[in-house]
């Protein structure tokens, strides 16, 4: 029992990393980032290259990481979702903009980095053996621990900053936060290049337990959107939560439901169903978003 | 219907019924039927999702039905031996009454939480296949027979395929015959008083609550229209690929479904049929530039957004209005 606790944890603790950052995008935005889960990968890809290729120390790795990435959110932000919401007619068009975006990374990523499945050397080695009621490698302890502490920065940094504030006040009302000065063109760019960033860092950080291939995008930004669809779609603290739930039911899953086979997701997807057609907007989340 | 809409529609036809199979015979690419096979099904379920867009949700759904269509004809075809003819009201049926299940709790959810639920429910369609005993699994469903003979009365409706010298044309027929029923549906949908009603839905649904209109029985009327259609899509593709699997139909086919309607233009009846042809079309034509092709695809396809963002078919709106 202490081990799928522990399991689900650390799982948790990564899907709400991932989540953050596609929630922020969305409640600044009003912007489903389809090709979240494809900035994941390239992130992990571009971590691979600095770390196992260039041979230099893992924190760099991750560092330029989420800087790329940060990067690039903020040119996908100011030359394509910027005149595309200007446009067009309805809001909804930038979802083929964001699946179209979501192509062009998988192809970039393809030709780039190859199909291959890659991987980085552990940073330490060891297990952790408490009494063989939790085993768990050292390694993943430290990620998530790693992962929590980037979640509570990113927590403070949202509160206490004052692009944080503007952003949120940004993602309460755009018209208001306009109106009392808050350069909304610019505090957009930056929550997208914010959320990209974080898309980068759970990237990096991944690659280092499971690797990352090329496959990986679509599934993650299902999971992903799973996560903000339990808490409630931009608010942070619901994405948060989101995150630990659907770890933490992966993990139940898997270990009380393996005698009937892989039936885990399914039955995690009836639930939200139901849960949904009970409480449509979430747990945290407004109605009608 | 005007003058004009009347030499459109008949313009239309003598181009997909005789000008595209005399195109085909005399350059001898015999491989494009079967990919003008596929947009004409793959347009078949767009105009579902179309509907869906219509009344103002976000689906990306579509390929679950398609899933569901496909599986019940092939069992239908392949346990209880019956003709596939048969089978694609049959399974258009099964998809709508589906719907109207899982649409009744999840309509009630709008933008992106509907948009959303729609994607897991592919995931779930998926899941549901490998996992229960009658889809046979991750093996799918192999070695479907092709159209059986239908007759009326002794006389030969629609010969048996296998007995054809050609049966990519017949399947092309078939198909093509099926979208334009499909789509004169759609557009009577539209042009009649349930399509007004379904367009007060999309701009304003408690507006349109309050003066006397029944939203949730409008809405769940269009999302099983739509999911008809996706089930007849479905059921036709079986009979052509002749196999069904779990992940005939996916997550990526659901958004593509979605991409070729906002592709052809939200506010146009033939919109996804142009999306569909656009974007199935274009990714075949590219094939010649290897690896390549997935870069180039998404480079024009942003680019596309980027210039006409309302869709393909506001080229032609926005002329109206200069002149």
């Amino acid at each position: 029992m202490e081990q799928i606790l522990a399991n689900g944890l650390y799982l948790g603790a990564q899907y709400a990393l991932i989540a953050l950052g596609l929630t922020l995008i969305f409640s600044l935005m009003n912007v489903l980032n389809f090709a979240h889960g494809q900035m994941y990968v390239f992130g992990g890809f571009v971590t691979y290259t600095v770390v196992a290729q260039l041979g230099l120390p893992f924190v760099v790795g991750l560092f330029v990481s989420a800087m790329t990435l940060a990067v690039m959110g903020a040119f996908i932000e100011k030359f394509l979702f910027r005149p595309v919401i200007k446009k067009s007619t309805r809001e909804e068009s930038t979802m083929l903009l964001a699946a179209g975006i979501a192509f062009f990374l998988d192809a970039v990523i393809l030709l780039i980095f190859g199909e291959k499945q890659r991987g980085v050397p552990k940073i330490i080695d060891g297990v952790l053996n408490w009494d063989f009621r939790i085993i768990m490698p050292y390694d993943r302890i430290l990620i998530g621990c790693l992962a929590v502490a980037m979640i509570i920065a990113f927590i403070l940094f949202m509160q206490y900053s004052k692009t944080g504030r503007a952003m949120r006040a940004l993602a309460q009302d755009r018209v208001a936060a306009q109106l009392m000065g808050v350069e909304v063109d610019r505090y957009s760019m930056i929550g997208f290049a914010l959320g990209a960033m974080l898309a980068g860092l759970v990237g990096g950080l991944l690659v280092t337990i499971t690797g990352v291939n090329l496959g990986m995008g679509g599934p993650t930004s299902i999971k992903a959107f799973l996560m903000i669809m339990i808490g409630g779609a931009g608010v942070i603290s619901g994405a948060i939560a989101g995150g630990f739930i659907l770890g933490m039911m992966e993990s139940i899953g898997l270990t009380a439901l393996s005698s009937y086979g892989d039936i885990t997701y399914l039955v995690i997807f009836a639930t939200l169903m139901v849960f949904l057609a009970i409480r449509p907007q979430g747990l945290m989340g407004k109605p009608w978003g | 219907m005007n003058i004009k809409q009347i030499v459109g529609v008949v313009v239309f036809l003598l181009l997909v019924f005789i000008a595209v199979p005399w195109a085909i015979a005399s350059s001898g690419r015999w491989d494009f039927y079967y990919t003008l096979t596929s947009v004409a099904l793959l347009s078949i379920a767009s105009a579902g999702v179309w509907l869906t867009f219509y009344i103002g949700r976000i689906n990306i759904g579509q390929g679950a039905y398609a899933l569901a269509g496909g599986y019940v004809s092939a069992v239908l075809i392949m346990q209880v031996g019956m003709n596939f003819w048969f089978t694609i009201p049959l399974a258009g049926i099964f998809c709508a009454l589906l719907s109207v299940l899982i649409g009744v709790p999840i309509l009630r959810l709008r933008g992106v939480y509907f948009a959303m639920v729609t994607l897991v429910l592919t995931e779930v369609m998926r899941l549901a296949a490998l996992a229960l005993p009658i889809t046979n699994g991750a093996k799918g469903i192999t070695s479907i027979p092709l159209p059986q003979e239908l007759s009326l009365f002794g006389l030969t409706l629609i010969p048996d395929f296998s007995t054809l010298e050609n049966p990519k044309l017949a399947f092309y027929f078939a198909a093509v015959s099926i979208m334009v029923i499909c789509y004169a549906v759609l557009w009577r949908i539209v042009n009649s008083r349930l399509g007004h009603l379904c367009r007060s839905l999309q701009q304003n649904e408690e507006l349109s609550a309050s003066i006397g209109v029944h939203t949730a029985y409008l809405r769940v009327l269009a999302y099983s229209i739509s999911s008809f259609f996706g089930g007849i899509a479905g059921a036709m593709f079986v009979a052509i690929s002749q196999s069904i699997y779990p992940s005939s139909f996916q997550v990526a086919d659901s958004i593509n479904f979605m991409l070729n309607c906002f592709l052809g233009g939200l506010g146009y009846v033939f919109g996804p049929m142009l999306g569909t042809l656009v974007l199935y079309f274009g990714w075949d034509l590219l094939f010649t530039t290897g690896r390549y092709q997935l870069l180039i695809y998404s480079s024009l396809l942003i680019a596309l957004i980027l210039l006409l963002p309302n869709g393909i078919l506001s080229i032609f709106s926005r002329k109206e209005k200069r002149s």
